[in-house]
């Protein structure tokens, strides 16, 4: 029996790209549904029902939802090909804690770059900065977070990459300024197929971000 | 049956963190008896939890064989795989669909049934209603998935991952509406919750285990509560 694997997802978010990254390393044909967020479809609704959020892997009818659980079931079931995660206990540990920081961090202070002006902006600017920082220097001389090879640490960062424009557009800094080393690994990175095929397009987000604050007063 | 590399194991917690509790009880599980507990004074932390977790500076932290680990649910999938021959239970499932639900309900608890009933130690008057109404509303959930599996435990017959990490509201979670004085888990409106806190409390591996005493809890969180109330109100 073939697998039947659709994705509910939109473009823009950097959760679903995760999804759409991993089913791409792993070569699996997929069913990818756009959902619009103002009018949720009676599939996300139903397969996602204590959150009502994307993204959601439907995999022969069964939902998995959060991008990251996503991501690791994807590696456990096509576990024969291109694996995300290693197998050493405390490598996988350091990865899954990696991703997990970006989680933590990353999102709100983007969030808040995106969202505030004056002494709140430079904090959040300030704040973004030093997570950067932190990943870069975990990074260290390796190519990948996951080593010699692209991994679920890569997976889980470089979704945020194709939203650094925005960040740095709204917040007036340069992220290559502070972290070069972290920057050379996104062109690595977007220099797989995988990668660059998932992503969205940088200037497409910046101007979803500007109809998003002109709609919430954000100016 | 603990062959000599899986020897060494340290423990740094504190001991009223329900993070830091999941950690003993999954040490537990897996027969992990011979490993030293440091107690973390976390208002005034040493040097050593800053070294091992120089990322958060919070407990618990695993150090196995001199390498440390943190977050909860990660410590405990660390030694899900480090432990798991014949003669110790696995916490996580084998299939990879039930794990991920496993990860998703770890997940809820962590931010929605935690979170909401930390708000409500937190917070009074209208904020603590809203809070009230947000926990509820979680545990409704709670409830759910646990009458779907049709089985005494989130993790079936026995003990799994989710019920350790659930774990807190077995416990803690009388604590806190004690400390707030004000109950959300109501045994008549979550039946089935109800008697997994005290199947899971009762289970011989809980039960054996270390569990922070009622009445110090209920006065460290008291104090906590205090403490955090102006805070939370100017923040949220």
């Amino acid at each position: 029996m073939a697998d039947e694997v659709v994705l509910l997802d939109t473009y823009f978010s950097m959760f679903g790209m995760r999804a759409r990254l991993a089913l791409a390393e792993k070569g699996i044909d997929y069913e990818y549904k756009e959902e619009n967020l103002g009018d949720k479809s009676p599939v996300l609704l139903e397969m996602n029902p204590v959150h009502k959020k994307i993204p959601v892997l439907i995999h022969n009818g069964k939902p998995v939802c959060e991008s990251l659980i996503i991501v690791q079931y994807i590696d456990e079931v096509w576990k024969d090909n291109s694996p995300l995660l290693p197998s050493d206990p405390y490598q996988k540990a350091q990865a899954r804690f990696w991703a997990d920081f970006v989680d933590k961090k990353l999102y709100d202070a983007g969030r808040r770059l995106c969202t505030t002006k004056g002494d709140e902006l430079e904090t959040a600017k300030k704040d973004f900065i030093e997570v950067l920082k932190l990943l870069e220097a975990e990074l260290g001389e390796k190519p990948y977070f996951g080593g010699e090879n692209f991994g679920f640490g890569d997976v889980a960062l470089i979704t945020y990459s194709n939203w650094f424009y925005s960040y740095e557009t709204c917040g007036n800094f340069s992220a290559e300024e502070h972290c070069p080393k972290l920057m050379e690994w996104v062109k690595r990175c977007m220099g797989k197929e995988s990668v660059s095929k998932s992503l969205a397009d940088p200037k497409k987000i910046y101007d979803s971000i500007l109809v998003f604050k002109k709609k919430h007063g954000f100016e | 049956m603990e062959n000599n590399n899986k020897e060494n194991v340290k423990l740094v917690g504190f001991w009223v963190s329900p993070f830091v509790q999941r950690v003993r009880w999954a040490l537990k599980m897996k027969g992990i008896k011979k490993y030293e507990y440091i107690e973390e004074d976390i208002y005034n932390k040493s040097s050593l939890l800053s070294e091992i977790n120089p990322v958060y500076g919070k407990v618990p932290v695993l150090v196995h064989n001199g390498k440390p680990l943190s977050e909860s649910s990660i410590i405990l999938e660390y030694i899900d795989h480090v432990w798991n021959d014949d003669f110790v239970p696995p916490l996580l499932p084998r299939d990879p669909y039930q794990r991920a639900q496993a990860r998703f309900w770890a997940k809820f608890a962590d931010q929605k049934v935690l979170e909401s009933a930390w708000m409500v130690l937190c917070s009074e008057g209208e904020k603590q209603e809203r809070a009230v109404k947000e926990a509820i509303e979680a545990l409704e959930k709670l409830e759910e998935k646990l009458k779907s599996g049709n089985s005494v435990f989130f993790g079936g017959d026995t003990i799994g991952y989710l019920d350790l990490m659930v774990g807190f509201v077995s416990y803690l979670y009388p604590v806190w509406e004690e400390a707030a004085s004000v109950k959300i888990l109501d045994a008549l409106k979550f039946p089935a919750l109800a008697a997994w806190q005290s199947d899971f409390l009762n289970h011989e591996l809980i039960a054996s285990e270390y569990l922070p005493p009622k009445a110090e809890a209920v006065a460290y969180f008291r104090w906590r509560r205090s403490e955090l109330i102006p805070v939370y109100n100017r923040m949220y």
